[in-house]
């Protein structure tokens, strides 16, 4: 058992929770935008799946990584629009559309990876970037500074989201629109333009998630996702709509799997409890879940859609 | 109807449209085989040089020998109750023979066959037709080949330590698991053969971070089954480990470090099962490929620089096996 608490596992425990954090933190983030603004997508796995099909195919063909995240982003783009047409201008129930879209995107994306591809091929991969100096720390260096670009642009976004949302008028307007939109309108906010916005920054990083995922991984196939979106959209409650919240709930999702991941490696887990062990990251996150949604409030305006004078 | 639900329903339309799009299925012409109709209902892709892929080409090269002359696939069934759907429809359908292609599915068929006598059902990877006379069942002994390979990846292995990513413990994944693990305990006996297993068919990132995992505990051999290792291999392939491959031929995803493939060939036993659906017999007998009857068979990786007796190893176990039938 004292194989578990040696600095080995720890730094391989952590380097892993970081990796599998940041698709989910990507589509989190993204979907905060959304949710703070009054509108909720759940069809967040399905624009990822669509944005991995987009990021692995350009890459297949340019072998160019940087190509294959920009067109997971743009596929996340005009889905992101598709979704606000959807949910905002035509005020559509937002469960339902959410759910077409995610089967959507479940099939598609499927459909034109067997007409497109066909088998598996393997693509290159985001290259390891070192932090000069910080990446020789020891073990500090190997758990956190020895990862792609990308991982740091995602955590970099942490800050940036919490700037837009707090800061900026156009977050101002995102919780105004989110929260009391008749009084936004009143004052002047464009309630549909806000959401549109905030529901297409949704779509753009949920796409950029599964471009991330997929040329993380350096192949494509069918539902690779495996349910991220679900897990995504989850994140932001347990993070209480915030991304600082939402970074650490991606960070104990990803520390759990990692850590049951680690056990099973070292056999400490014995094979009988291996299946319950599995389910270990998805009970301890409802969990956790369960105690953090009684002490938040979601966006009073969530999945309401907004008429004037109504 | 408002316009809203409206909305709603043609959304939810578009998008089942979309799923079912996703989803192969895809009907061949005739082209003999006394019309002899076959469906296959798979978890996964047709070409996911895994479980599903092994099935597919099987059947089809019945259907281009003739002895089938349609063939129907829908995959990437990984909801088993979607699998369900399409093997009732096959069945309603009239086809004369529906492969239920993933042990997910047995649970359905004591319900789904007693409704169509005159169906035959092939359900695998399993040893049970549930007592039913229109259920055959299949398996793969695919320890068999597990331990060939292990064999091999003793003798590959530099630091003593193997690992296996696996999926759920159960059906030919277990068997090719406790096979290989085994073979590699033959070859050396002091070796550290870690096995993870990732409770998922399916999570090809958890595969690749279980092969992480792995070969940050030593391992410089890696193995695995089931279609979510694409994962592991790339793992495998970035860190320059070496891979044994099962179920289809998986050297093209790593050229570099793929050693060898044990390879599923289900030709003969459905050849048989046609044959006795044919002849009137719809089910009630169980079917195994192994390497004495030519289902399984160890594919070797042409641009790896094998040693020879490494390759003599591997040769040596394979006719052990077909000696002893």
């Amino acid at each position: 058992m004292g194989e578990v608490f040696t600095a080995a596992v720890l730094v391989a425990v952590v380097a892993s929770a970081i990796r599998l954090a940041v698709p989910l933190l990507l589509a989190s983030l993204g979907e905060t935008f959304g949710q703070r603004s009054g509108v909720l997508n759940l069809g967040v796995d399905g624009i990822m799946l669509l944005g991995a099909f987009a990021g692995y195919y350009a890459v297949l063909k340019t072998g160019n990584v940087w190509l294959g995240l920009l067109a997971g982003a743009i596929v996340g783009l005009f889905l992101g629009l598709a979704s606000s047409f959807i949910a905002v201008t035509l005020k559509a129930e937002q469960g339902i559309s959410g759910i077409g879209v995610y089967l959507f995107g479940l099939g598609m994306s499927d459909l034109l990876f067997q007409k497109l591809v066909g088998t598996p091929i393997p693509i290159n991969t985001f290259p390891k970037v070192d932090i000069p100096i910080l990446s020789d720390i020891p073990y500090l260096g190997p758990m956190f500074f020895q990862h792609s670009t990308v991982v740091y642009l995602a955590f970099a976004a942490i800050p940036v989201s919490t700037f837009i949302i707090n800061r900026t008028t156009f977050g101002m307007n995102i919780r105004a629109v989110g929260e009391y939109p008749e009084a936004a309108d009143t004052l002047g906010v464009s309630v549909a333009g806000t959401r549109w916005a905030a529901e297409t920054i949704g779509g753009t990083l949920a796409g950029i998630a599964g471009g991330v995922l997929a040329i993380s991984l350096g192949i494509f196939q069918q539902n690779l996702t495996n349910g991220a979106g679900f897990i995504a959209i989850a994140l932001v409650y347990f993070g209480a709509f915030t991304p600082l919240g939402i970074m650490w709930g991606a960070l104990l999702f990803g520390a759990i799997n990692a850590l049951v991941l680690e056990l099973k490696t070292l056999e400490i887990i014995p094979r009988d409890l291996s299946n319950l062990a599995a389910m270990a990251p998805a009970i301890i996150t409802i969990l956790a879940l369960a105690v953090v949604a009684r002490r938040i409030r979601a966006p009073a305006a969530l999945t309401k859609p907004f008429t004037r004078g109504h | 109807m408002n316009r809203i639900t409206k909305l709603a329903i043609l959304i939810a339309v578009f998008a089942l449209v979309a799923a079912a799009c996703g989803s192969d299925s895809d009907s061949g012409s005739d082209s003999g085989g006394d019309g002899f109709r076959v469906a296959i209902v798979a978890p996964s892709a047709s070409n996911d040089l895994a479980f599903t892929q092994s099935m597919v080409d099987a059947v089809n090269s019945l259907k281009d020998s003739g002895v089938v002359s349609e063939v129907a696939i829908t995959d990437g069934t990984f909801v088993p109750e979607d699998g369900a759907t399409a093997i009732r429809d096959y069945a309603s359908d009239g086809y004369d023979l529906v492969i239920a292609h993933g042990s997910q599915y047995g649970a359905f068929l004591p319900e789904i066959a007693p409704d169509f006598p005159d169906v035959s059902f092939a359900w695998g990877t399993a040893a049970d037709t549930y007592g039913l006379p229109n259920v055959f069942s299949y398996e793969a002994a695919s320890d068999q080949g597990g331990r060939v390979m292990g064999i091999m990846a003793a003798a590959l292995s530099q630091s003593d330590v193997v690992g296996i990513v696996g999926p759920i413990e159960v059906g030919d994944a277990k068997l090719y698991v406790d096979g290989f693990k085994a073979g590699v305990l033959v070859g050396k006996p002091g070796a550290d053969v870690p096995v993870n297993y990732i409770d998922s068919f399916s999570d090809v990132a958890l595969a690749s971070e279980a092969a992480t995992s792995l070969i940050g505990a030593g391992a410089d051999v890696l193995s695995g089954t089931a279609q979510m290792v694409v994962g592991a291999i790339t793992v495998a392939k970035a860190d320059g480990v070496l891979w044994f491959g099962t179920q289809a031929n998986q050297t093209s995803l790593a050229p570099e470090i793929v050693v060898a493939s044990q390879v599923y060939h289900w030709e003969g036993i459905l050849e048989e099962i046609v044959s006795n659906v044919k002849g009137g017999t719809l089910g009630g007998e169980l079917y195994s490929i192994t390497f004495a009857n030519g289902g399984l068979v160890i594919e070797y990786n042409d641009d790896y620089p094998l040693p020879d007796d490494v390759r003599e190893l591997g040769d040596n176990a394979v006719k052990a096996f077909e000696d002893a039938g």
